[in-house]
């Protein structure tokens, strides 16, 4: 059972990437195409971000490991997908004109946060092997939880570019709250 | 009935036709790759021209009155019921009147007017509006000198309006101008596009368009026009005063606090089209610099 469950995972979480793919090339975007792939691409990011946060929950009220060896390949494709929405906001709707895109690194929140986040992406991503994990030993862990700071921050960037307050982006923030305030070990901090 | 010239009434077929050999123009020109001839430059100026399809023109709206999402207006307002329509226009004017949009449509004669629409959220069309200048309708009323600002006032029916509902805006939907923003020409009460009536999710039976302004100012489905002593409040401006200002001239200098209105998007134009410059009063300089003489547009924003 198991030797299917996390290529099944796998294949599945392929799914957006090619259904995306499938509307760019038999132009089935509408009329603001970009706005669409970019929009798509953010929004599994932040579906990523919350199923990685679900494994250690889920391991907990389950008392199955299976969750546990599903965690790396989400976060993995927490990158893979931040990495296309970047990629669609630099490539196809700047064309790389770097100017513009700096301008609005600095002085537009929303894009400071949500770049931030895909950077603190990246040595989580790098460090993502079974070798590095033995390499780091007990600081690999300290460093993975950098997700947390970055779940907070993708969802910061879906609430301040909306131009008025939507259901969706406070959905994943709240969600996103809940999942971190699992975390938290309420017994430790009221036995202190 | 809505008066139109023959040659107002071009079949969709027609743009079209117009269209494709822009294209042709423009591909031709990229793919001999000489885009630094004057001759590609000018193609490229025409290209940002062409209008919009009929077909996004009106199945992309934003008119929160039926839904936040683009496609809301369009699915949700097939049902609409826009006769009978009174518009009232009175507040600081000598005396009141209504009028009915059967007497509106006998008064006044609609012509083609082709504008550009550029939305602040950074994305622009082009619409070939059937309307005539707001001032024609003004000039029915004699404003008291105390009159300085146009507030319109759109219409509130949670009932058939299904966004109403919700506290998205504080409804009913307002804007206003100037009395002189009012007043000039380019500013259009709107009665249709494409030679065919106005679509309920376009704002019909009665919307204003303000070319050189962004989109949300060009207020839809008004039912009152009011002249008033003070500034007004429009809805956007009491959802956030902080990004949305009286003004809201379209300027690439003056960013939304949140993005960038430097460049814009062109709808209709595919995955692969690059954003274009924005133009500062999307293009309408020329016409409107005059009204804002001396004015601080980062300030008065």
């Amino acid at each position: 059972m198991i030797k299917y469950f996390k290529p099944s995972i796998f294949i599945l979480s392929t799914i957006p990437f090619l259904f995306i793919t499938y509307k760019i090339f038999f132009n089935k975007l509408g009329p603001e195409p970009v706005k669409e792939i970019t929009h798509f691409t953010g929004e599994w990011t932040l579906i990523f971000i919350c199923l990685t946060l679900s494994m250690s929950p889920l391991q907990k009220f389950t008392n199955l490991n299976n969750w546990i060896k599903i965690r790396r390949m989400l976060g993995l494709f927490v990158f893979f997908y931040a990495s296309l929405h970047l990629l669609t906001y630099v490539g196809i709707d700047y064309r790389f004109s770097w100017q513009p895109i700096l301008d609005d690194v600095v002085k537009k929140k929303y894009i400071f946060v949500g770049f931030a986040a895909w950077i603190l992406l990246i040595p989580l991503t790098i460090t993502s092997s079974q070798k590095m994990m033995l390499l780091l030993k007990q600081n690999w862990k300290k460093l993975h939880r950098l997700i947390y700071v970055i779940a907070i921050l993708g969802s910061l960037h879906f609430i301040w570019l909306s131009k008025t307050i939507y259901f969706k982006p406070l959905f994943y923030f709240v969600l996103i709250t809940v999942l971190l305030s699992l975390r938290i070990n309420f017994k430790r901090i009221f036995e202190k | 009935m809505i008066k139109f010239k023959d040659s107002e009434i071009t079949p969709e077929n027609i743009y079209k036709n117009r269209r494709s050999f822009i294209k042709s123009i423009g591909l031709g020109a990229s793919s001999l790759a000489i885009s630094a001839i004057p001759f590609a430059n000018k193609s490229s100026a025409s290209e940002r021209d062409k209008l919009t399809s009929y077909k996004d023109i009106t199945t992309y709206n934003n008119y929160y009155e039926f839904g936040t999402s683009k496609s809301d207006p369009y699915k949700n307002s097939q049902t609409f019921k826009t006769t009978p329509w009174e518009i009232a226009i009175e507040g600081e004017v000598e005396k009141p009147i209504k009028l009915s949009m059967e007497e509106i449509s006998e008064m006044f004669v609609s012509e083609e007017r082709i504008y550009r629409l550029r939305c602040v959220e950074g994305w622009s069309m082009v619409i070939p509006w059937m309307g005539f200048s707001l001032s024609e309708l003004l000039s029915k009323v004699n404003p008291t000198n105390k009159a300085k600002f146009v507030e319109f006032e759109s219409v509130y029916d949670p009932a058939q309006m299904k966004g109403q509902r919700y506290p998205v805006l504080n409804w009913p939907y307002n804007e206003g101008l100037r009395i002189d923003e009012a007043m000039h020409p380019l500013t259009t009460v709107v009665t249709g596009l494409y030679g065919k009536k106005l679509p309920n999710q376009n704002g019909a039976p009665f919307r204003i368009f303000i070319p050189w302004k962004y989109g949300f100012k060009s207020a839809k489905a008004i039912v009152k026009i009011k002249f008033v002593e003070n500034m007004p409040t429009s809805s956007w401006m009491w959802a956030s005063p902080r990004e949305y200002g009286f003004y809201s001239n379209v300027n690439p200098n003056v960013d939304h606090p949140r993005w960038s209105q430097a460049t814009e998007r062109i709808i209709g134009e595919g995955v692969w089209a690059p954003r274009v410059k924005t133009l500062m009063f999307n293009g309408y300089g020329d016409e409107v610099a005059s009204l804002y003489n001396g004015m601080d547009l980062k300030k008065y924003f």
